[in-house]
């Protein structure tokens, strides 16, 4: 977004940002800023103003310390160890892939194949499994929450969050090993150029060129292997600065297929899973850092 | 609190992991399969929307590359979709154009019923050279009528266009406006006036 519009917009989300995070002090926040002006000193050629506040927004969104979705990744580790349901268990025994209770990487490889289940599952449909058989936890309720709002958590994107920073720092390995894996993956490739809705959008429509915005907001091209699909992937879940709301993939399907104009899609649905393992095959082998921020 | 910190996205390794197997196309019931299984819970209405037509299903087919015949066909197909003016008049108001083609709701399913549908042309085309948020999945149209010297056969040529974009560009991805009933016949005129009025900040 090389033009003055863009750097506009960016000042606009700078503000944005000061304005809504209400759960930072504003000291911290202007130590932050202090933090990015001194970076900024350091570079060279100089920046005009406006390329000194795109910076510094920049900056702010990649300080760990300046981002609320962690308390997202601390309200989740709580819940996963907490023992609930008519079991009275926690979660620790939920296998997740790598054997029950075992994290780390975990998220780097999901979705993936459960034979218990015998399905594809992503993160929030294994977690919704895993509250179902080992708490008899009233998932009806956990889903009723499954977007946190104001005065409302998620438990969904809280554990989301929290098991997906057990594999920031790894690399995304998509399983295409069992038939049903292939399956979803080649589904998911399908549904992402089928269009329809009153718009004929697909996800192709707006995900299937290299520079491409709508209004001022880039778009990634998902639809080849490489950079900006592996930075899109490995870059959620993420705290939403829009929405003062820690978001997880699930979400950004539902805004997406909200744009296209197609219907609510169901949550931790097949389509929205197979859509997850196409893109996080497009995304193989990038290097996963989460919760991020962003707009 | 031990975490890793933020870390500088590395936009390497490309290969690692990317090299599944070739799959088969999933035939065509598999794929409804999941689309049911994700969407089957919408109203009849809305379950309308999604399943593709004629045109849009071969697009689909293809990605949008039909072959020849096929798009011949498409065009064929899709003009005949497309309704113009009784009293034969294409050009509205660019005022209550410009609210048109600035409007971007409805069609969403948060939209409240009964919200007007916008085309949202700002979305995807530069219009107004003046107006700085506006994308670009759709060349720019500054100045469109003004190039054209306002010459009445590019004037039905773009009616035609917003009406139905099929019917001019086979597997288009611009939305086909008036055939899907997005925008009504006075809102295309008005739109189409805000491209084609001297008047109009388009064509300053
Ligand atoms: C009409 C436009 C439109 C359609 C259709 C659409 N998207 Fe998006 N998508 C967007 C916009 C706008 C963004 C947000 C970009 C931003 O916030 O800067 C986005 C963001 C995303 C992101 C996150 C990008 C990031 O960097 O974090 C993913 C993943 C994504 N879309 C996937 C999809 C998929 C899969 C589909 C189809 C189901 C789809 N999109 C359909 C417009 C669209
Ligand atoms: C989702 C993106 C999108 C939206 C929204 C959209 N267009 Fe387009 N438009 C395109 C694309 C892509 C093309 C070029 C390919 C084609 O002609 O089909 C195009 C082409 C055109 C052309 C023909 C340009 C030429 O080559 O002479 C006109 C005129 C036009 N659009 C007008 C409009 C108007 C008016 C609106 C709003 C009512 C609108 N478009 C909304 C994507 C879009």
């Amino acid at each position: 977004m090389p033009n003055k519009a863009a750097a506009n917009a960016a000042i606009e989300e700078t503000k944005g940002l000061g304005m809504k995070l209400p759960i930072l002090g504003a000291a911290v926040l202007a130590a932050a800023m202090t933090l990015a002006a001194g970076h900024l000193t350091a570079q060279a050629p100089p920046l005009d103003d406006s390329e000194k506040e795109i910076e510094r927004y920049r900056q702010m969104l990649s300080d760990p310390f300046s981002n609320p979705g962690f308390l997202a990744v601390d309200r989740g580790e709580v819940l996963w160890s907490e023992k609930r349901g008519t079991k009275s268990a926690s979660l620790e025994a939920c296998d997740l892939g790598e054997g029950p209770g075992k994290l780390d990487g975990a998220f780097a490889k999901l979705p993936r194949y459960f034979a218990d289940a015998d399905r594809v599952m992503d993160t929030e449909q294994r977690l919704l499994w895993c509250m179902d058989k080992l708490q008899g936890l009233d998932t009806k309720d956990v889903l009723a929450r499954r977007f946190s709002g104001p005065g409302r958590a998620s438990d969904l994107e809280d554990l989301t969050a929290f098991i997906a920073n057990k594999s920031s720092g790894m690399k995304i390995e998509p399983q295409l090993k069992h038939a049903k894996e292939l399956e979803m993956a080649a589904v998911g490739e399908e549904l992402f150029y089928r269009r329809g809705g009153v718009m004929d959008f697909s996800c192709a429509t707006c995900h299937a060129d290299e520079g491409k915005r709508i209004r001022l907001q880039g778009l990634p091209n998902l639809s080849v292997p490489g950079p900006a699909a592996q930075a899109t992937m490995a870059s959620w879940p993420t705290y939403r600065v829009s929405q003062s709301a820690l978001r997880t993939m699930q979400h950004r399907l539902w805004d997406c297929y909200r744009q296209q104009r197609w219907p609510v899609p169901d949550y931790g649905s097949d389509a929205l899973t197979a859509l997850t393992m196409f893109l996080q095959k497009q995304a193989a082998g990038g290097e996963i850092a989460v919760p991020s921020i962003k707009r | 609190m031990t975490r890793l910190p933020f870390i500088t996205l590395a936009l390497a390794s490309l290969l690692a992991g990317a090299a599944a197997q070739a799959q088969d196309k999933p035939s065509q019931a598999t794929i409804d399969s999941y689309v049911k299984a994700t969407f089957g819970k919408a109203s009849p209405e809305w379950q309308a929307r999604i399943t593709p037509d004629e045109s849009l299903a071969a697009c689909n087919l293809h990605r949008n590359a039909v072959p020849s015949a096929e798009a011949d066909a498409i065009i064929k197909r899709e003009l005949a979709k497309v309704g113009f003016p009784a009293d034969g008049k294409l050009l509205g108001n660019w005022k209550e154009g410009y609210k048109v083609a600035n409007n971007g709701r409805g069609g969403q399913f948060s939209d409240p019923p009964g919200t007007v549908a916008g085309g949202n042309c700002f979305a995807c085309h530069q219009l107004d050279p003046k107006e700085v948020s506006y994308g670009t999945l759709g060349p720019s149209l500054a100045a469109y009528g003004k190039d054209r010297k306002y010459d009445p056969d590019a004037i039905k040529e773009a009616y035609t266009k917003i009406y139905n974009s099929m019917a001019v560009v086979p597997c288009s991805n611009m939305p086909r406006f008036g055939t899907n009933k997005v925008l009504d016949e006075q809102q295309i005129k008005d739109v189409l006036a805000y491209l084609f009025d001297p008047e109009s900040p388009v064509n300053k």
